[in-house]
């Protein structure tokens, strides 16, 4: 019986190698191990300069390779880069590129192939999104007046050296920058791009760990190994399919049903079951993301420079049972935030002073805003605006219902619609009351979560500060570590700066999304990454 | 009749012009700024925002977009979806597996419609006419995404009897499900319909006259008691196609079939004007259309209904 | 007009062995009885109906929970804790709770309110609207139908999300539900207006109008006295069945945002936050259900009852 079976068995394959025409290659890993993943439709082109969200980031990230990677801890290592050298100061760096890179048509990167690319998205004429990441490099402010470029000007800070060496310098010092650059709106772009960047962006051309292979909209986006990635860690698989879906219901559907491999969410619907569901592989550990909400800082009654707004802040901050909503709402697909940064990145810590300000306290909050009463009285309501259309709503439900039982204040919840309504009127100032913030970090360093949100020179509009805190000491603090050189010394400082926002709570920090998802069963190496990826690469049937 | 005809095409005309311009007027008073959503919860660089405005011609005045959009419209040119794709690429991709599963629903509604509520109005008050109703009662009161979750975790992921989902390219046995689930809650409109006229009519005069001449009971259900039941019927799936076209936002999530629903929705939450009016007007035209269809029928059905 | 039972002994042998009117009833005319009208005629036919009785029965209860919730229960339906989150009934809560930790019970019973008076109010908008509007276009025929149809069929195509979000942000800061019925109401009234103008198509021929006009009646005395009374049955029928509809609608545009503030409590807004957990926790997203099925179904047969005594076509015995 069992021998019938093998000659069955043997026989597909040999079919299977007919078919394939090939075959040759005498590797176990046939045609068959090709992961399929779940993924929404990109909403822009696959350009990486103009990439800014998961379902294009997911493929990009596979199609090209940086100076620098992130592993799946989120420490930097190099890649395309054989070293990137601070002057002294943190302004200006040397970056030397390895030898016998190539694109998948062939050409060998270059420093050109860097440079080029980054001054393309850098030029707002170009109108690629994620041009405000090159804002630190020198010449920025230049190529942001679009009516008088043409396109091709170039960012004066970046000079080719040689074919593999060159320089960037910066406006500021940032000692970050170095990671930075393993942002995918930092890849190298070839020679071709430019001829025709809108053909590009449906066929694009990396020299990432996969190429790819076809991209139908709406449909599937195929991804097949690349043989000539010079990478240390090559793919375990010989490609991955994305496949398109309106719905994570309907994907997790598909996972249980073994017509798909592996996802990177649960849907609300399944993050009760799905780590005891026996026909799915599952992971949940905690994640990058940090989600929070903002109240104006200098909303009355709530200022953050005010002690009884600080009070106040403390007080919610208080009422809020993090614990509950995690284990009741998430069903535990999230952890209760400690800080205002995530696990997994280097610097997090758990015992910072302050961090009870996030502790649910129920005398303590009712002491504290008794407190706020005796400075002056309030008898406002609180609103809490988030966007209807991001599935926020049972978080909120809870958050508000918690602070009413604990507080017994006037609090309610303000579901806007779309999210481009949310943004708009958060982008426009025009919210009185609490709003929906979070973080998806875009390179793990601290700097991206604290400068970013709550340095000055975030705020009014000119970066993510939607709260417009404005503290010199945090700024300076933040500025500080930027030119620091040595990481210790630079999360210590961003500690510092941590806990006084611990005290005034600019924003409210309520959890960190968890890294979790689901992969088919008999799936190897199913593990999520610090930006609650799968690690594609490493998948394997 | 063909000057009838040759008229209600010439409708079609201020009907499209209509349907585009609240259409586009509506997108418009979307609150929210589309380009700002582009950049999430980033810093948006407004020079770049500025662009991209342009390109979308976002940065003119209402009358003057629309203008645009209609010169455009006239070449077949109706612009681009915010992530770069022809709007027409993204129908042309969305509406022939809309089409197939509308049709499919449509087909699923009028036939067990039809046939449950025309049993359920020759038997009325009997065991079975309770059954049905409490069934068709349970459709409209239980939610599609219910009805459509059970369905597919039962059979589709339990007893693997239908696909779970229907993905791209979708053929008969994939939406076979998604079929039924979409069409369930109008079959159930249909049954009470054609309940409701197939018991008042079979008391009729001319039903008695017909019987009394010795017609078979077969030929007085068909010719006479179902051509006098149809017309409230016939109405109702007429305009039902169009909705089952243009509404099945659910049931597409649910089993992953990229059609008009979901495109709409989207583009709605986007704020993309260009998709979601060429969207509404093809539903108007297949509206228009139907209720034309339905109109010739009415006089197929009714003699005594002429149109000059 | 009399009743069956009354039919002499024998009587019944002279007659067709069919369901239909013995001939005793056709041939004899009660000259004492009083002049009747449609309405008295109906209500009379009405009153003998169980389907109406209890239908009825049900109804005025389900009125009553809506103006009198306290009578029910004391718990109150907006006090949530996450500490009950999702608990099995018990003493006191006989539904347990849902996922927030709200006594399910008791916000099935809070709920009856908003959702009967959004279902009942968008539904009779919906009917005088729809109603007038098919009427006048299938009565009058020519450009008028045109018109009127071709504005039907614009309305039909254009997505109700669309138009909820634009319509419903005018009145942002109103917190009654008649914002909500009147969204619904706009975008519901184009149904029945299709309907309407069939059934008006398929009555304006028939005999009893063209003798009414050979008596020198109107035509709008017509239209209302005759052709009306003689379309209603599907349009009943459409409306008693949608108003579940529109009560699960008024939750899809809370769900949005748009709706009614979220301490409003109603079955829909239940209905739909109960999706997530229908994997797990079906039971929260049962009660609320039942409440509309029920719901549902008192309308239903009292639009069947009050359609079978309205509806000439039926009042043949």
């Amino acid at each position: 019986m069992k021998k019938k079976v093998m000659a069955i068995a043997a026989g597909v394959c040999t079919l299977g190698m007919l078919l394939s025409g090939c075959g040759g290659s005498g590797s176990t890993a046939s045609a068959g191990n090709v992961i399929t993943a779940f993924n929404s439709e990109p909403q822009n082109a696959l350009i990486p300069g103009d990439t800014n969200e998961t379902g294009g980031g997911k493929v990009g990230q596979l199609l090209f390779a940086n100076l620098v990677r992130y592993d799946s801890k989120g420490e930097t290592k190099m890649e395309v880069a054989d070293s990137i050298e601070p002057n002294k100061d943190a302004t200006q760096y040397t970056i030397k590129l390895k030898d016998g890179w190539k694109f998948t048509d062939g050409t060998p990167v270059t420093a050109e192939s860097f440079t080029k690319s980054w001054s393309y998205t850098a030029n707002a004429k170009n109108a690629q999104k994620c041009s405000s990441f090159f804002s630190s490099i020198k010449g920025y402010d230049k190529l942001q007046d679009a009516d008088s470029l043409k396109g091709d000007e170039q960012l004066e800070g970046l000079k080719v050296q040689d074919d593999k060496t060159f320089t960037v310098d910066l406006n500021s010092p940032n000692s970050v920058f170095p990671i930075m650059v393993g942002y995918l709106a930092f890849a190298p772009l070839p020679e071709s791009f430019y001829k025709d960047p809108k053909a590009f962006g449906e066929k694009p051309v990396g020299n990432g760990m996969y190429k790819l292979d076809k991209w139908d909209h709406n449909s599937q986006i195929v991804l097949t190994k690349n043989g000539d990635y010079k990478g240390e860690d090559k793919p375990k698989n010989d490609g991955v399919t994305f496949k398109i879906y309106t719905d994570t219901d309907a994907a997790y559907a598909d996972v249980q049903a073994g017509n798909l491999d592996v996802m990177d969410t649960v849907p609300a619907s399944a993050t009760k079951t799905f780590e005891s569901d026996s026909k799915v592989e599952a992971y949940n550990k905690a994640g990058s993301v940090i989600q929070t909400f903002t109240i104006p800082a200098g909303l009355k009654h709530w200022e953050t420079s005010t002690e009884e707004g600080q009070l106040r802040r403390q007080a919610l901050s208080m009422a809020i049972n993090r614990e509950n909503i995690v284990s009741k709402v998430l069903n535990g697909v999230g952890t209760p935030a400690t800080d205002f940064i995530a696990p997994v990145i280097p610097g997090y810590s758990d015992d910072l002073k302050g961090s009870d300000n996030l502790k649910y306290n129920e005398s303590k909050a009712k002491e504290l805003w008794a407190k706020a009463d005796a400075i002056s009285k309030y008898d406002g309501k609180l609103t809490f605006s988030f966007n209807a259309d991001g599935g926020a709503k049972p978080i909120y439900d809870a958050i508000v219902n918690s602070v009413k039982n604990t507080l017994g204040i006037d609090v309610a919840t303000n579901p806007m619609p779309t999210f481009q309504e949310f943004r708009d009127a958060v982008s426009q100032r025009k919210i009185e009351g609490a709003f929906r913030t979070g973080w998806q970090p875009d390179y793990p360093s601290p700097e991206n979560y604290l400068y970013q949100l709550y340095d000055s020179d975030a705020a009014d509009g000119h970066g993510s500060n939607d709260g417009d805190y404005k503290n010199a000491e945090v700024d300076e603090l933040l500025s500080k570590a930027a030119s620091s050189p040595s990481a210790d010394e630079q999360n210590k400082l961003y500690q510092q700066a941590e806990e006084i926002l611990l005290e005034q709570l600019p924003a409210i920090p309520l959890y960190y999304s968890n890294a979790n998802g689901v992969a088919a069963k008999g799936i190897k190496n199913f593990e999520m990454d610090w930006q609650n990826q799968p690690i594609y690469e490493n998948l394997s049937k | 009749m063909g000057k009838y005809l040759l008229r209600r095409i010439l409708q079609m005309i201020p009907v499209v012009l209509g349907t585009t311009l609240l259409v586009y007027a509506l997108v418009f008073a979307l609150p929210g700024d589309p380009v700002k959503a582009m950049f999430g919860d980033k810093p948006v660089n407004e020079s770049v925002a500025a662009q991209i405005r342009a390109e979308y011609n976002l940065d003119k005045p209402f009358l003057v977009q629309y203008l645009l959009f209609l010169k455009n419209a006239f070449t077949l040119d109706f612009g681009n979806t915010f992530s770069g794709q022809p709007v027409i690429d993204e129908i042309s991709r969305a509406f022939p597996v809309t089409i197939k599963l509308a049709l499919m629903a449509f087909c699923f509604e009028a036939i067990f419609g039809c046939v449950f509520g025309v049993i359920s109005g020759l038997k009325k008050g009997k065991w079975y006419d309770s059954v049905i109703l409490i069934v068709s009662l349970l459709l409209i009161s239980v939610p599609t995404f219910v009805t459509g979750f059970l369905g597919q975790y039962f059979l589709g992921v339990k007893w693997s009897i239908l696909p779970v989902t229907a993905g791209s390219n979708p053929g008969f046995f994939d939406l076979l499900m998604p079929a039924m689930v979409l069409g369930s809650v109008s079959m159930a409109y249909i049954i009470r319909l054609a309940r409701s006229e197939v018991s008042s009519n079979v008391s009729l005069d001319y039903v008695r006259t017909a019987r009394a001449k010795g017609m078979s009971n077969r030929s007085v259900i068909f010719r006479h008691i179902l051509r006098n039941s149809m017309i409230p019927v016939v109405t109702y799936l007429g305009q039902d196609l169009g909705a089952l076209m243009g509404g099945a936002m659910i049931t597409e999530q649910i089993f992953n079939i990229h059609g008009i629903g979901f495109l709409t929705y989207q583009s709605i939450l986007k704020g993309e004007a260009n998709m979601v009016v060429s969207v509404v007007t093809l539903l108007t035209l297949v509206f228009v259309v139907c209720n034309l269809l339905v109109d010739m029928l009415y006089a197929a059905l009714d003699p005594r209904i002429r149109y000059a | 007009m009399t009743d069956i039972n009354t039919t002499l002994p024998g009587q019944e042998r002279y007659v067709a062995p069919l369901e239909e009117t013995p001939l005793q009833t056709v041939d004899t005319v009660d000259e004492s009885a009083p002049a009747t009208s449609m309405w008295s005629d109906a209500w009379r036919t009405l009153r003998r109906n169980p389907l109406f009785i209890i239908s009825a029965i049900l109804i005025v209860f389900i009125i009553f929970v809506a103006l009198f919730p306290g009578v029910f229960t004391k718990t109150d339906p907006n006090y949530c804790t996450l500490d009950d989150s999702l608990e099995p009934a018990r003493p006191g809560h006989p539904f347990g709770f849902d996922m927030q930790g709200c006594d399910v019970y008791a916000r099935v019973i809070y709920g009856t309110r908003t959702s009967l008076s959004v279902g009942i109010l968008s539904t009779l908008i919906v009917v005088a609207v729809g109603t007038l509007i098919g009427a006048i276009a299938g009565f009058c025929g020519g450009w008028i139908d045109a018109v009127l149809s071709r504005i039907v069929d614009i309305f039909m195509a254009i997505p109700m999300l669309l138009g909820a979000i634009v319509v419903l942000q005018m009145f942002r800061t109103v917190t009654s539900i008649w914002k909500v019925v009147l969204v619904l109401a706009l975008f519901g009234w184009v149904s029945t207006a299709r309907i309407a103008r069939g059934a008006v198509l398929s009555s304006k021929n028939l005999e009893f109008n063209t003798a009414s006009t050979a008596l020198g009646s109107t035509p709008m005395r017509n239209l209302f006295r005759h052709i009306l009374p003689n379309s209603l049955a599907p349009i009943i029928v459409i409306a008693t069945t949608s108003l579940g509809s529109y009560i699960v609608s008024e939750a899809t545009l809370s769900f949005l945002g748009i709706g009614l503030p979220s301490t409003t409590v109603s079955w829909g807004g239940d209905i739909s936050n109960a999706q997530s957990i229908l994997r797990t926790d079906p039971m929260v997203l049962f009660y609320p259900s039942v409440a509309l099925a029920v719901t549902v179904l008192a309308f239903i047969m009292m639009g069947d009852a009050v359609k079978d005594a309205l509806d000439p076509k039926s009042r043949t015995a």
